[in-house]
């Protein structure tokens, strides 16, 4: 499967990663060796095998349905880049 | 001191021999001597270490030491330390003051050791020569024209130039082992679970798995002893017994079945490393071990298996740096798309982008069949590989790296040249076993060689009993690079 | 031409759990802004989610109720997009393996016939925070709080045909969902929240037509307007030979009209794939019979209880059974009064209902209890009261002056059944009505109420009914 300059542009644009023009000629033949890279799996025949999610096989843990956590607004917001009146701003969001 | 294995060191401070704040101002000694040559270190608060060290004195006076009271222990930056920055060797977060503490870190402070300082790193541990890092180039002790390996090394070039006694690491691909073998000390990995991420910056959460990197395969099980632990705030964390790990150190090992895998030992790997390591099995068969040849088939898709699956996982766990709530926010925009984008294209770095892109192709409609899912099958067929060979062996051997340590630069253009120097490390972090790599020697370059040793799940007991036993034998572990 | 009309509803019911989904942050409704957002609803790095028990055990019984499979191993996945209210970057939901599987259905009443809804699935996820797009510099604040709380969306076939069905529908799952005790329904504070996808085709073809997601109804006012818009609109376009674009729009009770939301249409690639963070649900059969014991009289089968052993018609055990709250009410009341479960339906529904919408209370706190309402009724059975007086009483009882059989007393309600005092009344009224007389003799039987009337206003009401009409007959007869 082979990368073309659109397909980066789009992924891109999906991982909010603002990539400028000079740059998409970098990006896609690095994504392409990698995915040269990875394209060995293609050889291998997988039918009937259970994808591996997870190192162990184990269930999730059921916690217990307690509020535990105090009001940390005022620590959590110090590093916050842009807050007013206790919210985080953003540029306009437009619905 | 610079060279006194933790034991020691623990037995003269509560003989009284040494001070925890004496201890500590020589490291942070050598540390403002050595580390402008080596830049090992992204944050030094001596302030912060020095209260803790006074406060480790304060406990070992009143009786209530531990083994790693009072013992100063360098910490990998992407373990949370409240109050302390927390950058993960990332722009990103140039300005994240942790407002709380990982398990590890808690852990470590339980147990009144010292935070000594934040380790440089590749950037959101997505590398192998520590040459991501927003805070510059780590440089390897052993040559300053040589990289440290990583993504764990600036923990790494600590402990091997003697900057700290101990530190911590975190392995997803090889971060600790590889660092660890290029550098020329000892570092384990244990089982995936053993060690709570909580706190710990994820990169690929199925993958991710803290462990401690230090002189010898003795101080690692005391700091594995402090470091594992069941924690009910990570869900993928074990629930299991407390034990020692370092019960087993003594044992001797007649018996031992090494298995060693056919493709660890074939084309790729270069002569000098090969010599090292077969000298050490060589010194394991005089400590009465046998080898026997084994196989793990489905070792080649390892690699490809990992550059799936791993930057699968990241695009997805690093999209909460946004710029919204904490760390970089690029300081013009035009609307909000653009606020994520220039956030995200200045506080990333060119591996990170290129690593989270792929995740995000490979996730994305219409390839996730042939990539992810694909990848998650055959992520099984390797695991099986391990199981079976376990059949055969008690532990598993080969090189940790197939080279010793590269050359700054000289793979920092060609990612994928890069990503096979974890070729033999990768397996291990896909089944979830434990892992480790223990100092045999030098190669061609002077450059140190590493042995992993591989162990079934939950042995890292005995995995540091093995290595700790050839230790005793040998000492690799105990050269110090000279000409610093 | 004649065009069908197709809906499925898409319900997002917070769980009323103390704490969040995936971290011990509390869930309450109204708190400052970020007060109650933990280092996990913030998504601080390096923090891990840790699921939430009950909202496992809401989601079963929810599956149980209306008799879906439960899948015995559920797998959370992570839902990826960039959106400010949401902190990771990616929403944890369920989406290849739901906790509650295929098979579930809802009953409704469209008209006079039953319908049977079919639900697809539903499955658990965390809510998202909110932005408030109050002027902040020309900004968007965001509200974490509600970031985390659990829900569960529960998704229909499109079964339905029409925005009463629709209504119909959700107010019976809203019902639902408030009678087995996982979600509070306030839909003002977003609680119990519906969108709708709507289709038309026309009628007699098979293939569905091209749908929009409408949201933003948070009233089931406001879903049967912006169904009906959104119908009239689709069938607009058609038949001005344009075509349906499959988008989701929202709708404006201010404008009474739908809108295409373009700012979330663009690229919906959402990369689903399983939480690393989060191994698979597992519902054993311990967690199961846990559920199923905890489980109330679900409200079909009380409907159906209602009809059988009180005799009630399917209408009147289909309102009593709209709330828990109501139907114990009426239990109450019948079990009181012993008897005339029909009579005690009426009254509910009728006067009952009637003030405590008027008034605005709630079943709950009724100023007048099941136990008093029944007194009441034992008043009209025995006799002692007619209906009407009844009606007195009961608005003297809920402005607080007593029980029925004080205030009868006090008043002097009681009914005169005293043959000789209706006959004396009505041959007075007979005496001095000759002309009446003489039509209700001559065949205009109407007139019969005429007298009715004047005998009960003679006797202040409290003459018995039937006692008056017997009596009434046989003197006009003459």
């Amino acid at each position: 499967m082979s990368l073309n300059l659109a397909d980066v542009k789009r992924i891109a644009h999906l991982a909010r990663i603002a990539v400028i023009d000079a740059e998409m000629p970098g990006y896609l033949q690095q994504l392409s060796n990698i995915l040269s890279l990875v394209e060995e799996m293609q050889a291998v025949d997988t039918t009937g095998i259970e994808p591996m999610a997870h190192a162990q096989d184990l269930v999730l843990r059921l916690r217990d349905d307690v509020a535990t956590e105090p009001d940390l607004r005022a620590k959590f917001q110090a590093i916050a880049p842009q807050v007013e009146s206790g919210l985080y701003l953003v540029p306009k969001v437009i619905e | 001191m610079i060279n006194t294995s933790l034991k020691e060191l623990s037995a003269q401070l509560a003989l009284k021999k040494i001070s925890s704040v004496e201890l500590t101002q020589t490291f942070l000694g050598r540390i403002r001597e050595l580390n402008p040559k080596l830049n090992a270190f992204i944050t030094i608060d001596e302030n912060k270490s020095l209260a803790q060290a006074q406060a480790a004195d304060g406990l070992i006076a009143s009786g209530q030491a531990g083994p790693l009271t009072g013992i100063p222990v360098a910490q990998k930056d992407i373990y949370c330390a409240k109050g302390w920055l927390t950058t993960c060797g990332s722009k990103m977060l140039h300005n994240f003051v942790s407002p709380y503490d990982a398990h590890v870190i808690e852990q470590f402070n339980r147990a009144g050791a010292v935070n000594l300082g934040k380790t440089n790193m590749d950037e959101f541990a997505m590398g192998s020569s520590n040459e991501t890092s927003y805070y510059g180039k780590v440089k390897n002790p052993w040559d300053l024209d040589a990289v440290p390996g990583g993504s764990s090394g600036g923990s790494a070039a600590a402990v091997a130039a003697r900057l700290a006694p101990a530190a911590t690491g975190t392995d997803t691909g090889g971060s600790i082992r590889q660092p660890a073998a290029l550098t020329g000390i000892t570092g384990i990995k244990p089982t995936y679970g053993v060690v709570s991420r909580y706190g710990m910056i994820a990169f690929a959460s199925s993958l991710d798995q803290g462990g401690p990197m230090a002189k010898s395969a003795a101080d690692c099980a005391l700091l594995l002893n402090v470091m594992a632990g069941f924690d009910l705030r990570d869900s993928t964390s074990l629930e299991r017994d407390k034990e020692d790990y370092g019960r087993d150190l003594e044992q001797p090992l007649k018996g031992l079945r090494i298995g060693l895998p056919r493709e660890y030992f074939a084309a790729g790997l270069s002569a000098d490393v090969a010599q090292a390591i077969e000298a050490a099995l060589a010194e394991y068969r005089k400590l009465g071990a046998q080898t026997v040849e084994i196989s793990l088939p489905n070792s080649k898709l390892a690699v490809p298996v990992y550059y799936v699956l791993a930057p699968a996982e990241a695009s997805s766990n690093l999209a909460r740096f946004d710029g919204v709530r904490y760390g970089y926010r690029a300081p013009e925009y035009t609307d909000l798309t653009d606020m994520y984008g220039k956030s995200r294209a200045q506080g990333f770095g060119a591996e990170v982008k290129r690593r989270i892109m792929i995740g995000t192709y490979v996730l994305s409609a219409g390839y996730y069949d042939a990539y992810y899912l694909k990848a998650q099958k055959l992520r099984r067929l390797i695991a099986q590989d391990f199981t079976d060979a376990f059949a055969r062996c008690d532990v598993i051997m080969g090189p940790t790296a197939p080279t010793t340590a590269f050359n700054l630069g000289e793979k920092s253009d060609d990612p994928v040249s890069m990503y096979l120097s974890d070729i033999y490390t990768i397996a291990v972090n896909l089944a979830g076993l434990p892992g480790m790599s223990v100092p045999v020697g030098f190669g061609a370059n002077g450059r140190p060689v590493g042995l992993q040793i591989i162990g079934n799940y939950f042995s890292e007991a005995k995995m540091l009993n093995v290595a700790h036993q050839y230790q005793k034998a040998t000492d690799w572990h105990t050269r110090i690079p000279q000409g610093l | 031409m004649q065009w069908e009309i197709v809906i499925g509803l898409e319900t997002h019911a917070q769980l009323n759990t103390l704490s969040k989904i995936f971290s011990g942050a509390p869930t309450a409704y109204g708190a400052e802004p970020n007060t109650q957002a933990c280092a996990v609803d913030i998504a601080l790095p390096g923090v891990l989610p840790v699921f939430n028990r009950v909202a496992a055990e809401k989601a079963v019984k929810f599956g149980l109720a209306i008799g879906a499979r439960i899948n015995r191993r559920s797998v959370f996945e992570r839902k990826n997009y960039f959106y400010p209210d949401l902190p990771k970057g990616y929403q944890t939901t369920q989406l290849a393996l739901p906790i509650v599987a295929e098979g579930g259905t809802l009953q409704i009443q469209v008209g006079d016939r039953e319908k049977t809804v079919r639900i697809t699935r539903a499955h658990l996820e965390e809510d998202a925070g909110k932005s408030l797009h109050e002027d902040f510099h020309g900004m968007t604040g965001i509200d974490l709080n509600r970031a985390g709380t659990p829900l569960i969306e529960i998704v229909t076939e499109p079964d339905l045909r029409s925005s009463a069905e629709a209504v119909s529908y959700a107010k019976k799952l809203h019902s639902l969902v408030r009678w087995i005790g996982i979600c509070d329904g306030n839909m003002q504070e977003g609680s119990f929240r519906c969108d709708a996808n709507v289709s038309v085709r026309p009628m007699g073809v098979e293939t569905l037509g091209t749908r929009c997601e409408i949201k933003n109804l948070n009233s089931f006012k406001f879903m049967e307007k912006a169904i009906d818009f959104e119908v009239r609109r689709q069938i607009e376009v058609l038949e001005d030979g344009g075509r349906i674009v499959q988008e989701t729009r929202l709708y404006d009770p201010d404008r009474d009209e739908t809108r295409s939301m373009r700012s979330k249409e663009e690229a919906n690639d959402y990369r689903y794939f399983p939480d690393p963070d989060l191994l698979p649900l597992v519902v054993g059969e311990v967690f199961l019979d846990q559920a199923r014991a905890t489980m109330p009289e679900l409200p079909q089968a009380m409907r159906e209880r209602f009809v059988s052993d009180y005799g009630l018609p399917a209408y009147d055990a289909d309102i009593l059974t709209a709330s828990r709250e109501l139907a114990a009410y009426f239990e109450d009341a019948t079990a009181t009064l012993g008897e005339e479960a029909k009579l005690c339906a009426n009254w509910i529904m009728g006067d009952l209902s009637a003030q405590l919408n008027k008034e605005g209370f709630e079943i709950t706190n009724s100023p007048i209890a099941a136990g008093q309402l029944a007194g009441l009724l034992k008043r009209i059975v025995d006799g002692t009261i007619s209906g009407k007086i009844a009606k007195e009483v009961f608005a003297a009882m809920w402005a607080g002056e007593g029980d029925a059989d004080a205030i009868i007393a006090a008043k002097g309600l009681k009914q005169v059944s005293d043959s000789g005092a209706i006959e004396k009344i009505v041959d007075e009224i007979i005496a001095v009505n000759p002309a009446q007389v003489a039509e209700y003799r001559s065949g205009k039987e109407k007139v019969f109420g005429f007298f009715v009337g004047l005998a009960m206003k003679a006797s202040k009401g409290k003459a018995n009914p039937a006692q008056l009409n017997e009596i009434l007959k046989k003197r006009l007869a003459g």
